[in-house]
């Protein structure tokens, strides 16, 4: 599985820390807001139920049949199984284009050096299964000085740079 | 020819970073092998059966004197002396240590090369045509296009988990050199009624073992919206393809199980929300990038005579030389199959002679091709013998373009590890049966493309003659295809019956090769026959 075992766990060592979805001192959360504390549902719940305000995606669902909801919703959960499926890169970068500002989420197998493209798609929180050495996301996030194309996280691509 | 500008720089360099800093992580033991594996893959880096093999991009195939410099230094240095050509315009080293990877990304960074997306599930090295900019064929020089979606491509957040990996090719003439619609997506630029340019646009292409020719989906692209148009069709896979089982997840699949109009319609529909986005490079980079590769200063007044007074060169000249758009030019391609060597291998010594003439004779350009060789895309006619010369000299003068002994194949058993066959020496051995130049000539245009098993790296399903290494009880054994093509009249080859052993193998070739010299009409290549008389007509002479 992911970093190494021995590092990992609640109180693991030094550099390590347990991320507490929804604690609002947790270093894999990119937000200011508090966390919504209501469990996730599966897509289907949430359209059912009108008084749903966070939701589960898994990785075949489509987030389109969110757009009607987009007021109540607060969290987005988009799991993902498998780091090799990439779907939920799809899916935050989907919800972000309809205009969504509120957390997204990734949960599953979330491995360091895939976070820095996830922030870029649009996720702003992080509950991977195999906790993360802090130094080496920080060093992850800060890798490239730039980009070469748009994206969710608003950052200027190169192209938009050389041309003012 | 492009280059890099501080950004571009910055972003290899920082690549290189980054996979120092994930080795490390590796060698320390912070990451499994299985996770390790789809990094390394996206910087080239494949672990084959006796050591690791590093995949280096050549953007749209082209790079100048001090790339290929640097190309022989890193054979010299970290492998054995030599590199690989490969089939996508790529350059392969077969002995690199994993220690010492850092270390070459970092000195290919100097000359402005990198490994970035050359294998693992991502958006690969865009392919070209090998004429782009020298054709006499061609409306327009298609590599601008090229180094916008190489811009666009490279760390695409949304992409970087593709189902599987992604093969674009571009190019701008009525004749296919890039094997376009073998390809997940392929540009050709065309002219339409009112005189704009734009792109005709194929998807769904691909070998493997399940091979597709590309469908058009569109006849005719705006160029300037074709970023918008690309991340249109990666959406749309990436959301839909399958995820369980890998055999089933490229492009091609998805194509064909929605169907051609379905998926079209998917597409459409997608590309008219990215062009909302404002996801195109605007005129002024399409520009500034297209500057660069503005034609050298050719020459005016030049002779156009060629001396042929000498056969040798004459022969060379008829077989290797291919017409220029400049008056006084002309293309020349350098054989990397001299008769009994590995098809696309490269010592040190004849990378740095090539680098030498590109230099002094081409305007500092190179090219490598798909079928696995080299050109020097901008000579002076009234230099070509002075080229001849030095080429033959370093063992680079073989005269066998498009022939029979121009013969692509994979890396198979000798170094691959999913290999069911070896493919080089199946290679050579043919290519010593028909080593006769007369012979050869008489045949004509003949393309012979083997693999070591059903990958297809060595696009057999493209080939006039095709070979397919198979594991019969745990023996070598090969299955021989007619009829392939990677032109503009693409065309995937068919089993002729049952398989045949290395000895055997060549022999079959040979009793193709002499049915169609029987059978042939005038003017007719062996494909020509094929399609005028198919399967049928050749199966009793190969199996009697
Ligand atoms: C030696 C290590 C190599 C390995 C392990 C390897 C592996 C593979 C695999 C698994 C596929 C099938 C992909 C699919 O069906 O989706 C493939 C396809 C391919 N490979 Fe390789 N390959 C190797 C070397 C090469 C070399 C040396 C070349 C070029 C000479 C090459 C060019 C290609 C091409 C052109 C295809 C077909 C692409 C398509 O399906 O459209 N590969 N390779
Ligand atoms: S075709 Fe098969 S044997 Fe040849 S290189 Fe590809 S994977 Fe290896």
């Amino acid at each position: 599985m992911a970093d190494s075992p021995s590092a990992g766990g609640p109180g693991g060592g030094p550099g390590t820390l347990e991320p507490t979805p929804g604690g609002e001192r947790d270093w894999l959360r990119f937000r200011d807001d508090s966390a919504p504390d209501e469990p996730a549902v599966s897509l289907d719940a949430f359209l059912d139920q009108s008084n749903a305000g966070s939701v589960r995606i898994e990785a075949g669902d489509d987030v389109r049949h969110l757009a009607p909801h987009l007021e109540r919703l607060r969290l987005v959960e988009i799991d993902f199984p498998k780091f090799r499926d990439g779907r939920g890169f799809s899916s935050a970068r989907v919800l972000r284009e309809m205009g969504y500002d509120g957390e997204i989420k990734a949960t599953g197998e979330v491995l360091v050096d895939l976070i820095y493209f996830m922030r870029r798609c649009g996720f702003d929180s992080f509950a991977p299964d195999v906790p993360l050495d802090r130094a080496d996301v920080e060093s992850v996030l800060n890798r490239y000085p730039h980009v070469y194309q748009h994206a969710a996280d608003g950052a200027v691509p190169i192209w938009q740079l050389r041309h003012g | 020819m492009y280059k890099y500008d501080q950004y571009d720089q910055a972003m290899v360099s920082a690549r290189v970073a980054d996979f120092r800093d994930q080795t490390r992580r590796r060698l320390e033991g912070k990451m499994t092998d299985d996770q390790f594996k789809p990094l390394r893959l996206k910087n080239g880096l494949y672990l084959q059966l006796h050591a690791y093999m590093l995949r280096v991009a050549i953007p749209y195939g082209t790079l100048n004197s001090r790339q290929m410099r640097k190309l022989a230094h890193i054979a010299r240095t970290y492998d054995r002396g030599y590199g690989h050509f490969t089939t996508r315009q790529n350059i392969q080293y077969n002995w690199i240590k994993l220690e010492d990877a850092p270390d070459i990304l970092a000195e290919l960074a100097t000359v402005e090369m990198h490994a970035i997306q050359t294998s693992g599930e991502s958006i690969r090295n865009i392919s070209a045509d090998q004429y782009a900019g020298a054709a006499a064929d061609e409306i327009i020089d298609p590599r601008p296009w090229a180094e916008m979606i190489r811009q666009m491509t490279t760390f695409m957040p949304e992409f970087s988990y593709l189902p599987r990996k992604f093969k674009i090719a571009v190019i701008a003439a009525e004749t296919d050199r890039a094997a376009l619609r073998w390809h997940d997506c392929a540009l050709r630029i065309v002219r339409n009624e009112a005189g704009k340019i734009g792109f005709e646009v194929f998807a769904g292409g691909g070998m493997g073992r399940t091979p597709f020719i590309a469908y058009k989906i569109r006849d005719f692209l705006p160029t300037g919206q074709i970023l918008s148009y690309l991340q249109a069709i990666l959406r749309v896979w990436n959301r839909n393809a399958r995820r369980d089982n890998i055999h089933k997840q490229r492009m091609k699949i998805l194509v064909h199980e929605l169907g051609e109009d379905e998926f079209r319609r998917q597409v459409e529909e997608e590309f008219q929300h990215f062009l909302a986005l404002g996801e195109d490079f605007p005129q002024a980079e399409y520009d500034r990038i297209a500057a660069y590769f503005a034609p050298p200063p050719f020459e005016t007044g030049l002779s156009e005579e060629i001396d042929r007074s000498d056969p040798d060169f004459a022969l060379w000249v008829d077989q290797q030389v291919a017409a220029h758009k400049a008056p006084g030019y002309a293309i020349v391609n350098i054989s990397l199959k001299p008769i009994g060597q590995i098809p696309g291998d490269i010592s040190a010594e004849q990378m740095e002679l090539v680098a030498d003439l590109a230099e002094r004779y081409s305007f500092d350009e190179l090219r490598a091709t798909h079928a696995q060789n080299l050109v020097l895309p901008h000579v002076r006619k009234e230099d070509l013998h002075a080229v001849w010369t030095a080429l033959h000299e370093a063992g680079l003068g073989e005269a066998n373009l498009d022939l029979v002994t121009d013969i692509i194949a994979c890396p198979g058993l000798d170094y691959c590890s999913l290999a069911n066959a070896r493919s080089i020496p199946v290679a050579q051995k043919i290519a010593e049966r028909f080593a006769d130049a007369e012979r050869q000539k008489d045949l004509g245009e003949l393309k012979i493309k083997i693999s070591g098993c059903i990958n297809a790296c060595g696009h057999h399903h493209a080939g006039h003659i095709g070979i397919l290494g198979v594991d019969r009880k745990g023996t070598e054994n090969y299955q021989l295809l007619l009829g392939g093509s990677g032109d503009e009249e693409t065309s995937q080859a068919k089993i002729t019956g049952p398989g045949f052993d290395e000895a055997g193998i060549v022999d079959a070739v040979e009793r193709a090769v002499e049915r169609y010299r029987e059978i042939r009409e005038p003017g007719e290549r062996f494909l020509d026959t094929y399609r005028r008389v198919g399967m049928d007509g050749f199966k009793e002479a190969i199996y009697g």
